[in-house]
């Protein structure tokens, strides 16, 4: 039994530790889907994350703390929208400084709280359901941002492949001259776009200062964001794939605890890259195959759009 | 605002559109009757295609009024001109190759539309009017003449009044240009009007009822086609008439260049492979390999050029010598020259000024120093290129990106010309050009045939290929077929290899299987 135990929490822990991760990826996926390559997610996590912890600080309410972190990551995409798509400033350089600009915001902002601790309870569960066996658990004893990406996964999903405004942020992505000469509208599609990405980094930023670690440090994502565009590339940009890299990341990461408890004499850093590490060369490996990608590459990423 | 007999269905008056400071469309005044088919002729640059993006809204006119049934449309969009009954095939970017056919046309399908209903629709359309399409294939795996069969059903699901077609068979065979007009003609006889954009005469000639010719930006003329011979209407177009080409017989020697066997897999998303290509080019030929773009060509060029080294050395010979392990150095140094497709980024560097670009595949031993660059040598060489060559404007620190496609190409075949090759690979050398320009850089391929070099031209232009070739192949499919001499075989039996077809003139085109063309 003690065993079944172990196994069942690990299992948590990996789907807690992949929430973040799914969460900024899908946001990046359906940005990168419209043609738009946002390197500031690191950045958006970040001030998500501080907005988050300073709101759940200041008002005890971790519901509004996560729509404060939503609301502060879609006002920073928004920035990076009305430069590269408005301004038509380059996506790399807006997306690399967005970064910069938003490591600085969030230290700002959580200048005051650096290493006090939120009071926070741990996910209470849903009555009798998490009390089964195992399933129990399993399915109904997460945090609730971690169904929320769940559900968010399956809304990407669904948007994508089956909604007629899914169908119209990939042509856009895929060939905006030609959706603008059919009459589709390419900014704002993009837009929308961006500040969807933006806020779902929020979310994934909130989750790790709220939920996961719910203590202030400085740079506290530690390059989660830059993990999560990798995962969108090396998934092809395709969300289940997304879901696939960010539990092969939450899984490396809660062994890698683990085993730094056990203490088997290992660099404890060589540890703490292992996810990293790991979750780079399995997709790599996966996505090896030049054509397929280059077929699911959207057509126009990175590349401006002028009328 | 009905639609009266003699009322023009659609009616321009005074379009004027300049960019920067050059005119494309000029005051131009037009008119389309119901059922009519309108060709819209001119040259490259003649403002075609401007013209058509503004009566299609894509682009505004700075200024004069487009009337709809008499009535005028001063704010239009594409979405606008749709609910009109406006209906666009391009020449470039209106599909989207990364998503299926069925939906490519349920992002402009009216709201509420579901892909259950469409697909029906769809077979309904594409049975009436004989235009086979699969709703399931992505666009982006298709060939270039099935793309544009779902770009016209995705038109006709609209039931347009009027039809805009640009340059719609230059990516065509002759035979499934042939199907094109059949379906035109069914469409007019139902009442639809259609502006057939084009600088084919022959094409205008047979299919038009009336053509506006257009020439630097202005209505030139508005004739009837049919009663016109090909002269006069070149005459209109082009203002004078272009001599032919002196093309003497040919004096071919010994082999010069050889492909063997050569298979390979493509390297880029979509592409298509070779399978078993063979052909050789003796000294004072032209050899002329045919086919739709798309078929193997790019990956046969890198294999010949020695961008792609992937063969054994025996696959590709030059003078008998083993150079399929070779790169673009070494295949260069043994006396070969390529002259690509794309004029900027490969053939030239755009944004650097002609004299740079000389320095860009020659390696005369006069031009370094100590691994610096002599400017006097290079200078001395760019000149000569622009002046035997008569590239304008005659400026070497101009940026190979300023000068128009004919001059540059000119300066580019200069540039390789100059070196005195052995052998020359050119591909689509007249892609864009206007027919002057062409005439030249064909004449220059024919000159050099005389002085007993090896040359191989790739192109999609059949008359092209008639007009300068000694033997012809067809590329098909990455299978090459077995070579012709330009006298006895036909623009006929050329298309209809080009297809993948059999001779015979059965199975369906693009899909005929590999090599069905040997069969």
């Amino acid at each position: 039994m003690a065993e079944a135990d172990f196994f069942i929490f690990i299992a948590v822990a990996t789907l807690t530790a992949a929430t973040p991760l799914l969460l900024a990826a899908l946001g990046e996926l359906v940005s990168e889907r419209s043609g738009v390559l946002n390197l500031g997610v690191e950045g958006m996590m970040l001030v998500g994350a501080s907005t988050g912890f300073a709101v759940a600080a200041g008002s005890q309410s971790l519901a509004l703390a996560v729509l404060a972190a939503i609301a502060a990551g879609a006002v920073l995409s928004l920035l990076f929208g009305f430069l590269t798509l408005t301004c038509m400033a380059n996506q790399v350089a807006t997306g690399l400084a967005l970064t910069i600009f938003g490591t600085g915001v969030s230290a700002y902002i959580g200048s005051g709280y650096t290493g006090s601790a939120l009071e926070v309870a741990g996910p209470a569960g849903i009555a009798y359901l998490s009390e089964i066996p195992v399933l129990g658990p399993l399915m109904f004893s997460l945090e609730p941002l971690t169904y929320f990406a769940f559900l968010m996964l399956a809304g990407v999903w669904w948007f994508l492949q089956r909604s007629r405004a899914g169908l119209t942020l990939r042509a856009v992505g895929d060939a905006p001259e030609a959706a603008h000469a059919n009459g589709l509208n390419v900014l704002r599609v993009r837009y929308l776009a961006v500040m969807f990405g933006g806020a779902m980094a929020g979310a994934g930023g909130a989750f790790l200062s709220v939920f996961y670690t719910p203590v202030w440090v400085e740079n506290m994502t530690a390059g989660r964001g830059w993990i999560a565009i990798a995962l969108v590339v090396f998934a092809a940009w395709k969300p289940t794939r997304v879901l696939f890299g960010a539990l092969l990341f939450g899984g490396v990461t809660i062994v890698q605890f683990q085993v730094q408890g056990i203490n088997l004499g290992i660099p404890t850093q060589f540890l703490s890259m292992l996810p990293y590490a790991a979750t780079i060369v399995v997709l790599v490996v996966i996505s090896s195959d030049r054509i397929k990608i280059g077929l699911s590459t959207p057509a126009s990423l990175g590349v401006p759009f002028r009328r | 605002m009905g639609e009266g007999p003699g009322q023009p269905r659609l009616k321009l008056r005074g379009i004027h559109k300049t960019y920067s400071a050059l005119v494309a469309n000029d005051r131009i005044d037009l008119d389309v009757m119901p059922s009519s088919i309108h060709a819209v002729l001119g040259e490259n640059g003649a403002g075609k295609s401007t013209l058509m993006k503004i009566i299609y809204g894509v682009t505004e006119a700075d200024a004069g009024t487009m009337f709809w049934n008499g009535a005028p449309q001063p704010h239009l969009s594409p979405a606008r001109a749709r609910q009109l009954g406006i209906g666009m095939v391009f020449q470039h970017f209106s599909l989207f190759p990364a998503l299926t056919v069925l939906e490519n046309i349920l992002l402009f399908a009216p709201k509420g539309a579901t892909r259950e209903e469409l697909r029906s629709t769809l077979k309904t359309v594409s049975a009436e009017y004989g235009i086979p399409v699969n709703p399931d294939d992505v666009v982006g795996r298709l060939g270039m003449g099935e793309r544009q069969r779902v770009e016209i059903v995705r038109c006709l699901l609209q039931k347009p009044k009027l039809l805009i077609l640009d340059e719609p068979t230059s990516v065509l065979t002759p035979q499934a240009a042939e199907d094109l007009f059949v379906m035109l003609r069914r469409l007019a006889a139902n009442g639809c009007s259609i502006l057939y954009i084009s600088h084919k005469l022959h094409e205008v000639r047979e299919l038009c009822h009336t053509a506006t010719v257009l020439k630097a930006g202005r209505v030139v003329a508005t004739v009837d086609p049919r009663e016109e011979s090909e002269d006069a209407l070149a005459r209109h177009m082009l203002g004078s008439m272009v001599p032919a080409i002196r093309h003497d017989a040919a004096h071919a020697g010994a082999e010069r260049m050889s492909v063997l066997a050569l298979s390979r897999d493509s390297e880029v998303a979509g592409g298509v492979g070779l399978d078993d290509v063979n052909l050789a080019v003796r000294c004072g030929e032209i050899f002329g390999i045919a086919g739709i773009a798309g078929n193997g060509q790019a990956e046969l060029l890198e294999a010949l050029s020695g961008e792609w080294v992937g063969a054994p050395a025996e696959c590709v010979c030059l003078d008998g010598a083993p150079m399929g392990r070779a790169g673009v150095r070494a295949r260069r140094r043994a006396g070969l020259v390529y002259v690509p497709e794309e004029r900027l980024g490969r053939g030239s560097v755009p944004g650097m000024p002609l004299r740079r670009n000389s320095l860009l595949t020659t390696g005369f031993a006069n031009f370094f120093r100590g691994g610096l660059i002599r400017q006097g040598p290079v200078d001395a060489f760019t000149r000569r290129c622009i002046e035997e060559f008569d590239v304008r404007p005659a400026d070497g620190t101009a940026n190979a990106d300023a000068l128009s496609g004919g001059n540059l190409q000119k300066f580019i075949v200069g540039r390789e010309l100059l070196q005195s090759p052995k052998a020359v690979i050119a591909a689509q050398p007249t892609w864009g050009l206007d027919v002057g320009a062409a005439r030249a850089i064909r004449q220059l391929l024919v000159d050099l045939r005389e002085d007993g070099v090896a040359i191989l031209v790739v192109s999609e232009d059949l008359d092209e290929l008639f007009a300068i070739c000694d033997q012809i192949a067809v590329l098909a499919n990455g299978c090459l077929s077995e070579a012709k001499s330009a006298s006895s075989t036909s623009v006929e039996e050329i298309g209809r290899l080009m297809s993948g077809r059999p001779v015979a003139g059965v199975g369906s085109p693009l899909q005929g299987g590999a090599c069905a063309d040997q069969a």
